[in-house]
């Protein structure tokens, strides 16, 4: 071994191309067989065929299976490449490997072809289809399917292991033709939207086709777009974040306050020019953002684990039900006289409180998983309250409240048959939330959060009351929840208690998790991408064909963003400093570097860099 | 116990009993410490030292007795209550806020501070005394040596602008050599006039700086007395210091 660990970075040849981890090949294949096969049974081609990608060439549904050979193919052989550490170039090996692994998949598929067509095993699995047979054969017969997908496997995990060996320009030039491609499809609805609303109807004309899909001029047009901008406009746009950063003291500021006031018009502006759905969308982003917000503040900061986070969404949607429907339960006494949105908003934030505080005091004195298992459970029991016999006379059981009025502002009705209206109502309240998100972190009280996050009981000798910083966690996560559910009422126009089901906690947690805890640009970029794509626990996203696999999306990102992105998908600077640091440091090792003065220079510069 | 030249104690333990669920822990426990002096609770695992500590700093309340600060009885009061009135805790094993930096760490020792200047000259005055630490400003405390930590550790604890600093087993886990570094470090505190009562199983080493000691066995308290007689008493030497 210490013949090896000789600072050199030079390249060894290339392997021969038999050289081969043979039982990571095999491990690889059959992975890629398995995968191949679950994602067909669990039926993301068949479900998600009916959305085009390039119409008639490839829809959504391959492509929920094309992916796989091609993404294990490239991992088998890809390797951390260590300075300092002797590496080979790249070259036959993997390509062999990759093939292999392909060739192994496409088996795995070809099997599954040849099982579906003589067993019978609908009962179990109900997607072991004609349909799905149909779809992986072309309807071709059987012979045609095997063989198809084991040339298709074998030369996508080429393609995979190719990645290996092309020069850095190739690699670049085709990932983005297939990026763009593919965010051209997703972004269809925002994309046809914009350009009708600024008078472009014929681009999108061009590039879609009207029951959807990029046309096949439309997929060449904007590979080659995409394709120019890698290679000549990438550069640009990274100096100009590099001289941005570079920035110091007043121009940072400066240019700190620019990019705020372009973030600020941008908001305004942008759903002016977008039409119903889109707006409708960001609409329901903005509800999730506001959620995610207040569930930061909770998890993220005072590291508080609520699972019951619903909780308090329900008590602001169905105050404010209450409080401003024609049509409440029956219970309610005549006299209680129904009022404005506002005015019930200030009922919504002193019940907010007050729950907060409710479900906070018992809980807070428990610790972790304990703490979160309790939270679950109260969770449930408010949703379960609205729903019962014996507050259904207030509540309305499982009819709900209905005729909810939306917001009167005097010159306009903020409703739900007006989503820009109802996705402004939404900015203004997601502003306050990052206003105050951001003021808390940074305050006295912010500080005690992350105390306690860190050790509780060393925060407590310090003489924080953690006790009460925790349930001052918990009264503004709440209040920001309520508010979210205010909203909500009035955009939906009612409120039932399977509005509040525990999988909206589970869907809040998820997107500050893969936004990145303690992170408020992570939280608004994760619901952005979770709930604005794939969707929210009831509202479509831009896939809406996606929403029957949407948590099976959600649990595969949260496993990969925990092995391969802890720190979420906008890192946190110090967080990810915290988990990237032992890496760091071992590579750091390895290279020969450290001895004490240099962990200095690593520690002040924070040097490390986000992956 | 009895006033020293007419002084009264900064802290004392009146017939404490704590107790964990059912379990004794301490046994009538008697002790005080005046304003400016360095002495120790030495005692074996188990006995009870942590315990001592966290009673005095409200971190637990005990059964029966009292804990007086300045003549006032104390318990039941909350932590912060002592810490605002200059009682702070060294924790056993540093303790740090390991993903907060090194500067965020001192400043939430001085939490419950509203004196901007003063908070600001003690940061220097730590600075002074621990330039590693000022070096380090910006790293997270977790990835700070041992003797570093402590010495954060005790920085942390110093922004409090304590009277009294409990600490607990200050040479646990430090390489031998920063052992010795570690008690001048104590010492220089001591010298700037904190009191400090310090929990050991390092008799010799705390000994050797301390004015007064106590021994706990299980709980109680069987020896009080100076360090040089502590030192001296053959059964000390025999159960404790592992002498024949
Ligand atoms: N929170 C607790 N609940 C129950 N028992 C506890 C608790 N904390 C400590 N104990 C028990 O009380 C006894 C005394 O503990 P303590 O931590 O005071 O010992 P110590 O003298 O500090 O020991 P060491 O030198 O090992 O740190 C031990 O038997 C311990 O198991
Ligand atoms: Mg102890």
């Amino acid at each position: 071994m210490s013949a090896t660990m000789e600072p050199t970075s030079d390249l060894l040849g290339a392997r021969g191309p038999l050289d081969q981890d043979w039982r990571k090949v095999i491990n690889y294949g059959l992975l890629t067989a398995l995968v191949l096969m679950f994602i067909s049974l669990a039926n993301m081609p068949v479900g998600l065929d009916s959305r085009k990608i390039i119409e008639p060439l490839l829809s959504m549904g391959y492509i929920s299976l094309l992916w796989v050979p091609a993404a294990l193919g490239y991992a088998v052989t890809s390797e951390k490449v260590l300075e300092g550490m002797v590496a080979h170039k790249k070259g036959a090996r993997e390509l062999v490997a990759g093939l292999i692994v392909g060739l192994i998949g496409g088996g795995g598929l070809g099997l599954l072809i040849v099982l579906i067509d003589n067993f019978d095993l609908r009962d179990p699995l109900v997607n072991w289809s004609p349909q799905l047979l149909a779809l992986l054969t072309f309807d071709e017969g059987i012979g045609y399917g095997v063989g198809f997908w084991l040339m298709a496997g074998a030369a996508l995990g080429l393609f995979g292991g190719a990645a290996h060996v092309v020069s850095a320009t190739v690699r670049k030039v085709v990932a983005a033709a297939i990026l763009w491609i593919l965010a051209f499809s997703v972004f269809e609805t925002v994309i046809s939207d914009i350009s009708e609303g600024i008078q472009l109807e014929w681009l999108a004309d061009e590039l879609y086709y009207v029951r959807g899909g990029l046309s096949q001029q439309g997929a060449v047009g904007v590979a080659v777009v995409g394709i120019l901008f890698a290679l000549f406009g990438r550069e640009h746009v990274r100096e100009a974040k590099q001289s941005f950063q570079s920035l110091e003291g007043e121009k940072r500021t400066r240019a700190n306050a620019i990019m705020l006031g372009s973030c600020v018009v941008a908001t305004i502006v942008l759903p002016m020019v977008l039409g119903r759905i889109t707006n409708e969308l960001l609409a329901n982003v903005g509800l999730f953002v506001l959620l995610a917000l207040g569930l930061n503040i909770v998890v993220g900061l005072a590291g508080i684990l609520d699972l019951g986070y619903v909780a308090f969404f329900a008590v602001g949607g169905y105050t404010t039900a209450i409080l401003t429907s024609s049509n409440r339960g029956e219970s309610w006494p005549d006299w209680m006289p129904h009022t404005h949105w506002f005015v019930a908003l200030i009922v919504v934030v002193v019940f907010a409180a007050l729950s907060g505080l409710f479900i906070g005091a018992p809980v807070i004195r428990m610790r972790g998983d304990y703490l979160a298992i309790v939270t679950l459970g109260f969770g449930e029991i408010i949703r379960l309250l609205f729903l019962s016999d014996w507050l259904g006379g207030f509540t309305g059981g499982a009819q709900g409240v209905t005729n909810i009025p939306g917001v009167d502002l005097g010159f306009v009705e903020v409703k739900g048959t007006d989503p820009r209206a109802i996705f402004y109502l939404v900015a203004v309240f997601c502003a306050f939330a990052i206003y105050v998100s951001w003021r808390l972190e940074k305050s006295r009280i912010g500080r005690a959060w992350m105390a306690i996050r860190e050790d509780e009981s060393v925060a407590e000798a310090m003489g924080i009351n953690t006790v009460n910083a925790k349930l001052l966690a918990f009264v503004v996560g709440a209040v920001l929840a309520a508010f979210s559910g205010a909203i909500f009422a009035a955009k939906v126009g009612s409120v039932f208690p399977t509005s509040f089901i525990i999988l909206v906690s589970i869907v809040i947690l998820v997107v500050v998790i893969v936004g990145g805890m303690g992170n408020i640009y992570g939280v608004i970029a994760g619901a952005a991408v979770l709930i604005g794509v794939l969707g929210g626990p009831k509202q479509p996203g831009l896939l809406a064909e996606f929403s029957e696999f949407k948590l099976l999306i959600y649990g595969a990102l949260l496993i990969w963003m925990m092995l391969k992105r802890p720190e979420g998908l906008v890192p946190n600077v110090r967080r990810s400093r915290e988990l990237h640091q032992e890496e760091f440091l071992q590579d750091a090792w390895l290279k020969g570097h450290v001895d004490t003065d240099d962990q200095d220079e690593l520690g002040d510069e924070g040097g490390v860099a986000p992956a | 116990m009895t006033d020293r030249n007419g002084a009264t104690p900064l802290l004392e333990m009146r017939g404490i009993n704590t107790h964990y669920g059912a379990v004794h822990i301490l046994k009538d426990v008697e002790l005080a410490i005046y304003p400016g002096e360095l002495v120790c609770l030495l005692g074996g695992n188990a006995s009870g030292k942590s315990t001592t500590l966290k009673t005095l700093l409200g971190m637990v309340t005990p059964t029966t007795g009292d804990v007086v600060l300045d003549g006032e009885v104390v318990n039941g009061k909350p932590t912060s209550y002592l810490v605002e009135r200059g009682v702070t805790m060294v924790p056993e094993n540093r303790r740090l806020f390991k993903r907060l930096s090194v500067k965020e760490n001192l400043e939430l020792g001085a939490y419950l501070r509203t004196d901007r200047d003063g908070i600001q000259r003690d940061l220097e005055r730590v600075y002074s005394m621990f330039p590693r630490v000022y070096e380090r400003l910006s790293q997270k405390s977790g990835t700070l040596s041992g003797g570093e930590q402590q010495m954060v550790a005790m920085g942390r604890a110093l922004m409090s602008n304590p009277r009294v600093l409990l600490m607990d087993e200050p040479s646990m886990g430090l390489a031998p050599a920063l052992v010795q570094t570690n008690f001048e470090l104590i010492e220089q505190i001591h010298q700037e006039g904190v009191a400090i009562f310090m929990v050991e199983q390092n008799a010799n080493m705390a000994l050797s700086i301390a004015d007064r000691g106590w021994v706990l066995q299980t709980g109680r308290v069987v020896l009080d007395d100076t360090a040089d007689a502590l030192m001296a008493n053959p059964e000390l030497r025999a159960s404790y210091l592992g002498e024949a």
